[in-house]
């Protein structure tokens, strides 16, 4: 099996007396999609603000390239690489693209902000993921759609070159053009080499990109890093109701 | 779909004049009107008073509205620092009523050196400006809350620094200067030809800089129309304040020497918001601090920094009313923070926070004080005077939501 780029042990996360993270393990690999799935409230965006250091565990392991590591900040996660795209985008309206892409990590020449640089690498960035949809990369984002700023958003993550990015529902506002549009993005990321973390509702999406699928069942992973070859729609469905349990491939 | 394709994604600064000044109305219908409801305003307000008053239009009240606008301008562009966070400090005015309490008690009844005393006010300013933002960042405690304590809490500090009904004259020339004395002929065009060079050396580093990162300039032809405009604008402004405004034997003329101190705040302060990391992150956090906060922003120590800049340009509005007034009192400050805010608001600067320049409160600060200056010459009881300001407010915070909502239902239709 691969070696993962990123694993989680043990993580506990409660919000007072609700245990949301009951003792959660996950992988993600480089080169590949692990989708992450689960109905509402089971824990995802709580599971990746861990992983962004928004919100750090209370309790469990993290092992980074095979160290352990500490993400208690985001500017930790940011340092090992790993970007989030949020499913309440964490954008800001009152700033343009650029401003927004390059928020916590300026171009700075002689003290001062490099606007050009930062124009002309933001500019590039929304090319290569063949973005056609925006015109100038000086609109404020609050002019922009939902699959626009879903655009920005996932542009953002991947300016710098980072080693995991997750993605926490990047296709749920989008119509289907641009939903085919992230997903090839997703899949050409991946082949980049980078480790993506998928969450989706969508299954149609997940068995379309993902290489592993994790299922997380009110706070628990009741199925981990399944070859998506090895499982189906109905498995994968049965997983997230409760209503089948995952024996680690065996029929 | 290959048309589409190889169209290359803009910067805004393509095209020719004509493409760029159809953006900026574009860009204004859009609800981002700026200043320009406050310069409308300005503009019928002086044509309003001119007709009213025959004073209003002379030389002497021209220079005059220079000096009365100046306290409020300090103090509207130091509010605009917490107000671009969405927060706000009642406490403004007071703050800068105790700096000057402090400066005078040193300077006067201490014998200290004025420029001591200067300093030792400013960071009374900062001093205070670190207190409202620890308890606003790290705390929790509305700002509105904190500074309408210390708004109360000040003014009985105040009367406890200086006395109940102490005044404290102010014998330091060079603060009476500010107010009271002008730059030589000279210095009032030595004032344009620094703002014109800095104005085209920016410009020129600027367009240097985008050209070496390979992204487009705005038409050349615009950079000199802003040139121009300074040159020509700030030409009439310092002809006209460099003639003979005396109505006695001795002649007054020249530019006041606040102008320049002013502008070299408003010039720093802009650079500070326009051009630094700071600057952006306070804008950041404004418009939407989770936001900030998940891009590793420093969300309470940015709160912390605008709540001391606010603070400490504060105390430099008391240095410029105390060397108007030529006098400190235990009152200080006590009157004004509300049409600071005013000014701001009226100016352009949006109360949700993340919208809004300094320059804006500038420019509602002259609308405000138009406001005092004719009224004041139209004779009419001060309550007028407040009615009218509240009003100006009201209106103002009114326009600032309207033109936000009306960004919001631009947005679904697209
Ligand atoms: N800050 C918080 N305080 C209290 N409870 C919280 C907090 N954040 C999340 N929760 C709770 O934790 C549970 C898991 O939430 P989470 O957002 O991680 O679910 P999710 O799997 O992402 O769901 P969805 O598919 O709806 O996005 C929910 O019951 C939620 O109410
Ligand atoms: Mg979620």
């Amino acid at each position: 099996m691969d070696v993962p780029v990123i694993e989680l042990t043990g993580v506990r996360k409660s919000f007072g007396p609700v245990d949301v993270l009951k003792g959660v393990n996950l992988a993600a690999y480089a080169g590949k999609v692990t989708a992450l799935v689960g109905d509402n409230g089971a824990g995802k965006s709580t599971l990746i603000k861990g992983l962004a250091g928004v919100q750090p565990y209370d309790e469990g392991v993290v092992t980074f390239e095979g160290k352990p590591v500490t993400l208690h900040t985001p500017r930790e996660a940011a340092a090992l690489g790993i970007e989030v795209v949020y499913q309440d985008l964490a954008l800001c309206e009152n700033l343009d693209i650029v401003q927004n892409m390059f928020l916590g990590r300026e171009e700075i020449s002689n003290g001062t902000l490099n606007e050009g640089t930062m124009e002309r690498e933001a500019a590039e960035t929304l090319r290569s993921l063949s973005v056609r949809t925006v015109s100038s990369v000086r609109q404020k984002v609050s002019s922009l759609s939902g699959g626009q700023r879903q655009t920005v958003a996932i542009a953002r993550s991947v300016l710098k070159k980072a080693k995991v990015v997750i993605l926490d529902e990047p296709t749920a506002a989008l119509g289907v053009a641009q939903t085919e549009q992230v997903l090839a993005l997703v899949r050409r990321l991946a082949e980049s080499g980078v480790a993506v973390i998928l969450i989706s509702h969508n299954l149609v999406d997940v068995f379309e990109v993902a290489d592993y699928v994790s299922v997380l069942y009110l706070g628990q992973m009741v199925a981990a890093s399944v070859p998506i070859a090895e499982t189906n729609n109905e498995d994968v469905i049965g997983y997230i109701t409760g209503t089948k349990s995952y024996n680690g491939g065996q029929k | 779909m290959s048309a589409l394709s190889s169209t290359p994604i803009g910067t805004g600064q393509e095209g020719s004049v004509k493409d760029q000044v159809k953006a900026y109305i574009a860009n204004v219908r859009n609800g981002n009107m700026g200043s320009l409801p406050a310069i409308g305003g300005f503009l019928v307000l002086s044509i309003l008073f001119s007709f009213l008053n025959p004073y209003f239009l002379t030389k002497l009240n021209f220079a005059n509205l220079f000096t009365q606008a100046a306290t409020l301008m300090m103090l509207a562009m130091a509010l605009v620092f917490v107000i671009l966070i969405a927060e706000i400090d009642l406490s403004a005015g007071v703050t800068s009523g105790v700096a000057m309490a402090v400066f005078v008690l040193l300077v006067n009844t201490m014998h200290v050196n004025w420029i001591l005393g200067l300093l030792a006010a400013l960071a009374t300013g900062l001093a205070i400006g670190s207190f409202i933002g620890y308890f606003v960042a790290r705390v929790g405690v509305p700002s509105f809350v904190v500074t309408l304590g210390l708004f109360l809490g000040f003014q009985g500090l105040q009367l406890v620094l200086l006395g109940d009904g102490g005044l404290y004259r102010i014998e330091t020339p060079q603060i009476l200067s500010i107010m009271n004395d002008n730059l030589p002929i000279w210095g009032g065009w030595l004032m344009i030809v620094v703002a014109v060079i800095v104005s085209l050396v920016t410009s020129l580093l600027d367009r240097r800089r985008r050209t070496i990162a390979g992204v487009a300039n705005r038409h050349v032809t615009l950079m000199w129309i802003r040139i121009a405009a300074i040159a020509i604008g700030g030409g009439v402004v310092v002809f006209i304040l460099n003639l003979d405004r005396s109505v006695s034997i001795l002649p007054i003329s020249g530019v006041p020497i606040v102008v320049p101190i002013a502008l070299v705040l408003l010039w720093a302060g802009t650079f500070l918001l326009d051009r630094t990391r700071f600057g952006r992150h306070l804008y950041a956090v404004g418009g939407n601090p989770e936001a900030a906060r998940r891009a590793g922003i420093k969300v309470a120590s940015v709160r912390i920094v605008a709540f001391i800049l606010c603070s400490t340009l504060s105390v430099v509005s008391g240095v410029f009313d105390a060397s108007r007034i030529g006098s400190v009192d235990s009152g200080a400050g006590k009157a004004i923070v509300l049409s600071g805010v005013a000014a701001a608001v009226v100016g352009g600067v949006s109360l949700f926070g993340g919208r809004g320049r300094l320059v804006h409160a500038a420019i509602g600060a002259f609308v405000i004080a138009v406001i005092d200056n004719g009224l004041g010459l139209l004779g009419l009881p001060a309550g007028v005077n407040f009615l009218v300001t509240g009003g100006v407010l009201i209106l103002a915070a009114t326009v600032d939501a309207v033109s936000r909502k009306r960004g919001g239902t631009q947005l679904s239709r697209l």
